[in-house]
């Protein structure tokens, strides 16, 4: 049994202990939002947050995260996050949208580090997360507008 | 669309016009549908209206990133009126109805201004057999152009006997009735919303023929940049693609493919990968639908499966692709170059003759590899088995094809087969393929009663795609005293995808040349004195698919690229050159000029950020209905980096339905463009494909990704499409931009500069 806290929750799952966490997510605990997209840390698809870092879930064991704050998509909610969603919605980044839960993560984390990216910051923080629809422009454009939307409170 | 095919379908449809009344056939009422379920009513095949107002489209294209959702729903709320929030979306069922007219009717090997005898009888009987068959497609870039017409007439229809019942209910007339954004008035105040209309509706709707379609100058919402409907799920992680189907007892497969593309299993033993910790059961694949062979394991979950693939103990049979390798490959398409004649696509005047007798030659020979589509989310389909019927999850752009390939595995009548469309993660034309869906139920067969999803790795999909064929061209030209070119000659060799295509996905054999082959190179807008543009096809066992953009992803690099290079020869800029060559094209020049002007062709560059001179190339490429002008700025970063700061398009779609979509598009278009033109290379060795990975068959990153600017071409025309034409253009001009900054030509993809 691994015991895990997702989403400010207690879960209890029977996986193998090598089991990485995306596959606990989805096929143990229905959190589908985090996406599978090559199975070896390159495309950035199943990015989740683990004591608030930006962290591949497709190769992370799960028993390794125990005791550890995990947080998914769909539990993404704070203030930050309400900002990255709506820049995104605001700027109609997603084109297919299967790549945009992990690039959503991997910018409220930049954000939360570093409120006020430039653009080496932003391309340096959203390189390892791939999009094949070529929705780059408007990450970009979004990361810098849901920065403002914070920094203006 | 274009006009002349619109022209073919009306004719054949028995005679329509071009605006009022398009085609009753595709806006006909159904009776099957009337009364709809939910106490709807069914207007026509297209909308169904409810009690409380709101209005159902009946969807029949596949959402895979390009917007068609939205840009389709545009064309409703715009002809009907209605609110915006009141649209509501159903899958359309299976149906020849449904069924992809413009895809169609666009696949004769014949240029658009080719009237002869056979090229006219051949479109006749292309749409005829559209029509016939009614296949069901989202590609080639065809859904705003297949449905521009029939969506809008089916809406302009329901607002019709809506605003009759009103009237009616109200006695004035018809004329008196005002309808905006859902609501109904008449000057004396009296009003009323959409689910009270709804509720006065007669029996019988107007009839098709007397209704009339909006003019350009009324539309309120077809040309607003509307955001598109499903970003905010998107972002949220709940828009549900294939892999994230949960129905109840869901079990999961993963395979272990034979090592060779086409290979299959010959022998296998499961007992020691059947005893580990929840595993379910083992199943054989055999390669269906063009797939390759493989073992399945099922499992409670992805991740146990996945593991338990290695206690599997399997031989293989390698199939025809074995002990071949891409340098072989490469030399069976350059041996078929010197000595196939070819198909003649385009020939005008003697070129040969010309060429023969020119002091002024330009020379160079083009290659392009095979590529893979490696979409964001992975093959995947979820079949339910019940032993009578079975229920199909399925990420897939043809939902007719994947209907009956589950059915056929399954020994079941296709409407005993029910089958759901999910968002797709990406299609890019390998969703237009099937080999993924009858393997799934292949598997599904082996445990009735329980949902089982079959999920591939990425290494899977890189290794058993259908890809883009590659491809080797020779191109001559001769050039007048005045630097002009007197006779153009392009041939290429490289494999057919429609031979393959048509049997094992649409189970019907495509005869004739194969149009994809040569499209970009036969198509152009260029006039040229004396033309030869020939293919010669040839076979390998390595499957070939739809690539986006198909032909044009490579013909046009050949073609803008040599182009360039009999600019060169001239002296001449490239933009005269092009405008020259375009003198009986005025709307393509607009387009060049467009992106001249937006891009500041001729211009000084300042030089990047790290001091590296900047120099641009420039491409222009028309195809699927639309044409497209790019000027990328590229500098050398350190050890022959490409770096691509800028690219500019232009755009002539016709009527730009949706800016916002439009400009998106083009994004997309030129992202995946340089990902295939920077780094995109699948290669073979002894049979596999040396590939698996994005480590090793890269795209692009957000770090490599350009600014990309879009300027459309104002325009009344029908739309073009928009999914494809963006992609064509980018290689040829960064590669032309490489020349003016190296002086030296990349004549192979993907481009590379030796450090």
């Amino acid at each position: 049994m691994i015991q895990l806290t997702i989403n400010g929750e207690a879960r209890e799952v029977d996986s193998a202990d090598d089991t990485p966490l995306l596959w606990v997510l989805r096929d143990e605990l229905n959190l589908t939002g985090t996406k599978f997209g090559c199975g070896r840390a390159v495309c950035g698809a199943c990015t989740v947050h683990i004591d608030g870092a930006a962290t591949r879930a497709c190769v992370t064991p799960a028993k390794a995260l125990e005791g550890r704050a995990i947080t998914t998509i769909e539990g993404a909610t704070d203030a930050v996050a309400a900002a990255v969603k709506q820049a995104w919605v605001e700027l109609d980044v997603a084109q297919c949208g299967y790549c945009q839960p992990g690039q959503v993560m991997a910018t409220i984390a930049l954000l939360r580090v570093t409120p006020a990216p430039d653009e080496a910051g932003i391309d340096a923080a959203l390189s390892g997360n791939l999009c094949r629809c070529g929705a780059y422009p408007r990450i970009r454009a979004a990361v810098k507008r849901a920065a403002a939307l914070l920094a203006a409170g | 669309m274009k006009r002349r095919t619109f022209l073919i379908l009306a004719g054949v449809a028995g005679g329509g016009l071009l605006i009022g009344c398009a085609n009753p056939d595709r806006v006909r009422a159904r009776a099957d549908l009337r009364p709809a379920p939910g106490g709807q009513i069914a207007m026509n095949g297209w909308i169904k209206l409810a009690p409380d107002g709101s209005v159902t489209v009946v969807m029949s294209k596949s959402e895979m990133g390009q917007g068609v959702h939205t840009g389709l729903l545009m064309l409703v709320a715009e002809e009907l009126d209605c609110a915006w929030s009141s649209l509501r979306m159903e899958d359309a069922p299976i149906e020849a109805f449904y069924g992809n007219l413009v895809a169609f009717a666009e696949n004769v090997p014949f240029r658009e201004d080719e009237h002869g005898a056979v090229a006219n009888g051949m479109r006749w009987m292309m749409a005829r057999l559209g029509r016939e068959l009614g296949f069901m497609m989202t590609g080639a870039s065809s859904s705003l152009r297949d449905l521009w017409l029939p969506m809008r007439h089916a809406a302009a229809a329901a607002r019709a006997s809506l605003v009759a019942a009103v009237a009616g209910h109200w006695q004035c007339a018809p004329a008196e009735v005002q309808l905006q954004d859902g609501r109904f008035s008449v000057a004396d105040g009296r009003a009323m919303d959409f689910a009270a209309a709804v509720s006065h509706l007669g029996a019988q709707p107007a009839p098709l023929g007397e209704v009339t379609l909006k003019s350009p100058a009324e539309f309120r919402l077809i040309g607003q940049p509307v955001p598109r409907l499903e970003a905010a799920a998107k972002v949220a992680g709940s828009a549900r693609f294939g892999i994230d189907v949960r129905p109840p007892g869901l079990c999961y497969a993963a395979l272990r493919f034979a090592p060779v593309r086409g290979g299959r299993v010959k022998t296998f033993d499961a007992s020691k990968a059947s005893r580990l910790p929840g595993v379910l059961g083992v199943v054989k694949c055999e390669p269906e639908h063009g797939g390759t062979g493989a073992v399945a394991v099922v499992a409670s979950g992805w991740w146990r499966a996945r593991q338990a693939l290695a206690a599997l103990e399997i031989t293989w049979d390698d199939g025809p692709l074995a002990g071949r390798s891409t340098t072989d490959l490469m030399q069976t398409l350059t041996e078929a170059l010197a000595e196939d004649e070819g198909h003649a696509f385009w020939q005008v005047g003697d070129a040969d003759a010309v060429l023969a007798g020119s002091t002024r030659q330009v020379a160079a020979d083009y290659r392009a590899p095979w590529l893979a589509h490696t979409p964001m989310e992975p093959m995947n389909c979820t079949v339910e088995y019940r032993g009578e019927a079975a229920t199909v999850w399925a990420p897939t752009q043809v939902p007719g094809f994947a209907r009956r390939a589950a059915a056929r595995v399954l020994d079941l009548a296709e409407d005993k087969v029910a089958l759901e469309v999910t968002y797709l993660g990406g299609g890019f034309g390998r969703r237009l393929e099937v080999d993924f869906v009858a393997q799934a139920a292949t598997i599904a067969r082996a445990f009735p009663g329980r949902p089982v999803q079959t999920l591939w790795s990425r290494e899977d999909d890189v290794q058993h795609d259908f890809y883009r064929p590659a491809c080797v061209a020779q191109c001559r030209a001769a050039l007048a005293e005045d630097g002009r070119i007197a006779a153009w000659q392009l041939k290429s060799a490289g494999q057919s995808i429609a031979p393959g295509y048509g049997p094992r996905t649409a189970g019907i054999p495509l005869l004739g040349p194969d149009k994809t082959t040569a499209e970009g190179a036969f198509d152009v807008a260029y006039a040229f004195p004396a033309v030869s543009v020939r293919h010669a096809a040839v076979e390998l066992p390595l499957p070939v698919g739809f690539w986006r953009a198909v032909g044009h992803s490579h013909q046009a690099f050949f073609t803008e690229c040599f182009l360039d290079e009999c600019a060169q020869a001239a002296g001449a800029d490239p933009l005269a050159y092009r405008l020259q060559l375009l003198a009986a094209e005025p709307a393509q020049r607009a387009v060049l000029q467009l992106v001249a002007d937006k891009a500041g062709w001729g211009t000084p560059l300042t030089p990047a950020a790290d001091g590296a001179r900047v120099a641009r190339g420039l491409a222009l490429h028309r195809c699927f209905g639309s044409t497209v002008a790019q000027v990328a700025e590229v500098s050398l970063g350190e050890g022959g980096l490409i770096r691509v700061h800028r690219v500019v398009c232009a755009i002539d779609c016709g009527l730009a339905v949706n800016p916002n979509l439009i400009a998106q598009q083009m994004e997309s278009a030129v992202v995946y463009g340089l990902s295939a033109a920077l780094h995109g290379q699948i290669d073979f060795d002894t049979g596999r494909v040396a590939q698996g990975n994005f480590h090793d068959y890269p795209a692009l990153r957000l770090g490599e990704c350009p600014q990309i600017e879009t300027h459309i071409v104002p325009s009344a025309a029908p739309p073009g499409g928009v999914g494809e034409p963006g992609l064509p253009p980018i290689a040829p001009a960064v590669a032309n931009a490489l020349f003016a900054l190296t002086g030296q030509r990349r004549r192979s993809l993907p481009l590379q500069i030796p450090a």
